[in-house]
């Protein structure tokens, strides 16, 4: 009897391990799950950082449950009602080497990921001006709201928040290839960006201005989804995004740009304003789609 | 010993009826042991209440607005038996509300914390009784104002159970009932925890130095220092959230804010300030609700593997630093909230620093098990089943604590993977654990073996079959009524059904414990004073302890752990024996 618990705690760490090997791999029946191919550079860094330290994690469940598994398997069984266990209350020289090493991985890990959270977060792009360096100017302005997205293109003057913004909403068309920032607001309350594709994700604070950056290598068709709870609707609030080529990207702008009438966006400003409370809402919505909230009329 | 002065201040009616009897000796118990198996009673009951809401939130997950069973009629005829979004926020936010404030928390500080730290440092009772019988009673206002925000038009309060401004502010009265359930929640932690500070330095037998104590004791001296020094914080922080929503203050929310209708409040606050004083309370709370386990866990596998605990004082050194560093830790909570970036690199390196008296617990622990002469009882599987799922929750936490891997999965499956395997399938098998150990204490019969095995041999299944494929969903938002709105998500859904197959049979399977707990409280066989052939206190004294606990003044001789000591014929060495 007492080996089949033995053999219970054994399966944890082949079990645990042979799956987490199949989602990392995506091997069939775990091929969707993990993480979406990445599409950028950056991504692929955090990628690395992630399969790393799960291969170091795989590593310890193993030492650790197995060695809990052997135990019982070895000691058990011990029926002889006058054997005694073995009376040992510690072991400097063993406790030292398992206080110490672990220490020191945790320690190179540490500083080992600092440089990907440098690139991610802290180094925003710059570019040069007449001799002077600036911070790269934010392509689009969003504004997330409940619950939908808004996107403000810089236009002309290639600043956003002026007269000559385009606006678009729940869809976001970018360019591929190139060093994009996004500036990014709340109109109400927390959300939060994320892209799993570009393993990029910013919550959106009212009162506060984030940036994110980021540079695309492929032409694909994905979706923003919303992280931080944000009401009723909260499970609804996506958006797509399109990484297209320049040229295409152009023409798309161009054709948005002559689309865009003030009214609409004086629609857009009255009714962005007009949140909602928490009503509760029977939920029919079959055909459920970001653009929910989108402005039709 | 001064048995007899508190013996007379607890039940002056012995000789009334049965009722002014009953409400003496179980409503205005100042007896700990009575007070422990109130909080143990209250607690089992919010257990099954928020295992309902839990199943309920996977059965969204696994057929996302089909009709809800049983309740879904009652709730949403109009709908004709599916639930609203606005519901499954609801669902989400009370099941961890219940879970965290009114299961774990108190079934490990109050219910176990009660109950053994007298027993276990030798003293008759704890240091203040009606200062503990009325930390029992602050429960019942939160319990009551739980209660009653279900039957508000929202059904309860749905912010999430880290009810984040500007949201939390903005949503209807339940929100309020929560903020006051919260409030007294904590007072009540507080009486309690002064209390076990002062029983444990005050009121230890002769004999019993600090380091005699066992791990129990020391998980419940260090639990109660962390709420000694965060809840005043959370309290703080629950008030002026609270103040927020009904004097209109603006502590939390920033000017222009467009919500309500444009009624704006007069701002000049910060959204991120919740967050920081939240997490403040709530890491050290993360750990509040693990080291009376750890402690629990590490007297059980020593008594089972008939063998000392192996590195007594580092297991005392690690789980002190685990408090101190589980101070500067908060901020890993918040590495994607729009904080300071540079700030997050510190709390990265004290998060990483923090995995490093874990580790050391968990290969203390296995460093008792080798050599033992192992008794594999229901308790000590669920304590076994312990040290290796919180290997894995713990080995998680170290993967989230690294930023970059964080910006990732922060609020996705993963996280709510790793909370689960350190809170239910650590914390609360060990708690399982403690109660088939200390039952016999508690009730004077021993529970049924061969139905604690099937328990834990089916939680143990399933609980893996639920959690663990939440670590492969990394890309899947928590939170969120309908994943599948996602393209990239849809293919989870086979996924997630397999899940919720699996809560729904780990949610069964608990009968199984009702049944045995029941059943052997009344019909099981009759347990001697010390069933297991353990060292600590409580052992030497009457199964179940008479009022004031020990008939003779308990002296203390040695360490709670001289199991298979050489100088004896048995193999155990219980702390008062004379040599
Ligand atoms: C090895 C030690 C641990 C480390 C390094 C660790 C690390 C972390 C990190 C970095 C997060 C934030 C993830 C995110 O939201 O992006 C987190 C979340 C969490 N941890 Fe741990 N953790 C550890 C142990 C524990 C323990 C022992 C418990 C409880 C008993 C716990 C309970 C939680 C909970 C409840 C959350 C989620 C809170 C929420 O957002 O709702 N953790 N942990
Ligand atoms: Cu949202
Ligand atoms: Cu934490």
């Amino acid at each position: 009897m007492n080996r089949v618990w033995s053999v219970l705690f054994l399966l944890v760490p082949v079990l645990g391990i042979a799956s987490t090997l199949m989602a990392m791999y995506g091997i069939a029946p775990l091929e969707s799950a993990w993480l979406p191919k990445s599409l950028s550079q950056a991504g692929d860094t955090i990628d690395q950082l992630f399969n790393g330290i799960h291969l170091l994690a795989a590593f310890i469940l193993a030492g650790t449950v197995f060695t809990i598994g052997w135990a019982l398997w070895r000691f058990g069984d011990r029926q002889d009602p006058n054997a005694k266990a073995r009376y040992i209350t510690h072991n400097t020289k063993l406790e030292i080497t398992w206080t110490v090493i672990p220490a020191m991985i945790l320690v190179f890990l540490a500083f080992f990921q600092m440089k990907s959270w440098a690139e991610n977060k802290m180094d925003r792009p710059t570019v040069t001006v007449n001799g002077v360096s600036t911070f790269k100017p934010p392509m689009v302005m969003v504004k997330a709201k409940r619950f939908g997205w808004e996107f403000y293109y810089a236009g002309a003057d290639g600043i956003v928040e002026t007269q000559d913004d385009v606006f678009v909403e729940n869809l976001l068309v970018l360019p591929v290839g190139e060093e994009i920032v996004l500036q990014m607001e709340s109109r109400d309350v927390i959300h939060s960006f994320y892209v799993p594709e570009l393993r990029l994700k910013q919550d959106i604070v009212p009162g506060m201005t984030q940036f994110v950056w980021f540079n695309a290598r492929e032409e694909k068709d994905i979706e923003i989804m919303c992280t931080e709870l944000c009401g009723w609707g909260h499970y609804m609030m996506k958006a797509d995004l399109n990484f297209v080529s320049r040229a295409q990207f152009d023409a798309w702008i161009k054709e948005q740009e002559s689309a865009y009438s003030p009214e609409f966006k004086n629609a857009v400003e009255t009714t962005a304003s007009r949140g909602e409370v928490n009503t509760v809402v029977p939920p029919r919505f079959s055909s459920a789609s970001g653009s929910q909230l989108g402005f039709k009329n | 010993m001064a048995e007899v002065s508190v013996k007379n201040s607890i039940a002056p009616d012995r000789k009334g009826n049965v009722v002014s009897r009953f409400v003496w000796t179980y409503v205005f118990a100042t007896d700990h042991k009575v007070i422990g198996l109130q909080f143990l009673f209250s607690s089992l009951i919010w257990f099954f209440v928020g295992g309902f809401l839990a199943l309920a939130v996977r059965w969204q997950l696994a057929w996302p607005w089909s009709d809800m069973p049983i309740f879904g009629h009652l709730l949403f005829a109009e709908s004709g038996g599916q639930m609203s979004p606005g519901f499954y926020n609801m669902l989400f936010t009370m099941h961890a509300t219940i879970m965290i404030f009114f299961v774990i928390i108190p079934i490990l500080a109050g219910a176990f914390g009660n109950y053994l730290i007298p027993l276990m440092v030798g003293a008759e009772d704890m240091a203040f009784p009606r200062l503990n019988m009325m930390s029992y009673w602050f429960m019942w206002p939160a319990f009551a104002c739980i209660t009653l925000s279900f039957f508000m038009p929202e059904y309860g309060a749905s912010a999430g159970w880290t009810s984040y401004p500007p949201l939390s502010v903005f949503q209807g009265d339940a929100q309020s009932l929560w903020l006051l359930a919260m409030v007294f929640v904590g007072i009540s932690s507080m009486m309690g925890s002064i209390n076990y500070l002062t029983t444990i330095i005050q009121m230890r037998a002769p004999g019993m130095t600090m380091f005699r104590m066992p791990m129990t004791v020391w998980g419940m001296f260090i639990t109660a220092i962390m709420q000694a020094f965060a809840l005043p914080v959370l309290t703080a922080a629950l008030l002026m959230q609270l103040s927020d929503r009904i004097l209109m203050t603006g502590f939390f929310l920033p000017e222009n804010i467009a919500i309500n209708n444009g009624v704006a409040s007069s701002g000049g606050g910060q959204v991120l300030l919740w967050q920081h004083l939240f997490w403040f309370y709530s890491h050290p709370a993360v750990y509040i609700m693990i080291l009376p386990a750890m402690g629990m866990v590490s007297d059980i596998i020593s008594c089972f593997s008939r063998k000392p605990l192996f590195g007594y004082r580092p297991m005392v050194y690690s789980i002190t630093s685990i408090a101190g560093l589980g101070f500067i830790v908060w901020g890993h909570h918040m590495f994607i909230s729009g904080m300071n970036h540079t700030l997050a690199m510190s709390f990265m390196v004290s998060t990483m620093l923090i995995a490093l008296p874990s580790g050391i617990k968990v290969f203390n622990w296995i460093g008792t098990l080798w050599g033992g002469k192992l008794q594999l009882t229901t308790p000590m599987l669920f304590c076994v089943g312990f040290v290796s799922m919180f290997v894995i929750g713990g080995l998680s936490g170290i993967v989230m604590s690294a930023p970059p891997v964080d910006i990732v999965i922060h609020d996705t499956y993963y996280i709510v993977a790793h909370l689960h395997y350190v809170l239910f399938a650590s914390s609360v098998l060990g708690v399982l654990g403690a109660i088939y150990f200390w039952f016999p204490k508690m009730f004077g019969r021993m529970m049924n073996e061969k139905l604690g095995k099937i328990h834990f041999f089916l939680t143990f299944v399933f609980l893996n079959g639920t959690f663990f494929p939440m670590h492969f969903l990394s890309q899947m938002p928590r939170r969120v009524a309908d994943p599948y709105i996602y393209e990239g998500l849809k293919d989870l859904l086979p996924l997630n059904q397999f899940m919720t197959i699996c809560a729904i049979g780990m949610g069964l399977t608990q009968l199984i414990f009702v049944a045995n707990f029941f059943g052997s409280m009344f019909f099981g066989p009759k347990a001697g004073r010390n069933p297991w052939n353990a060292n600590t206190l409580e052992w030497t004294t009457a199964s179940p302890p008479p009022h004031g606990n020990f008939d003779v003044q308990p002296i203390v001789r040695r360490g709670p752990y001289e199991y298979s000591h050489p100088d004896t014929e048995g193999d155990y060495y219980p702390q008062t024996e004379t040599s």
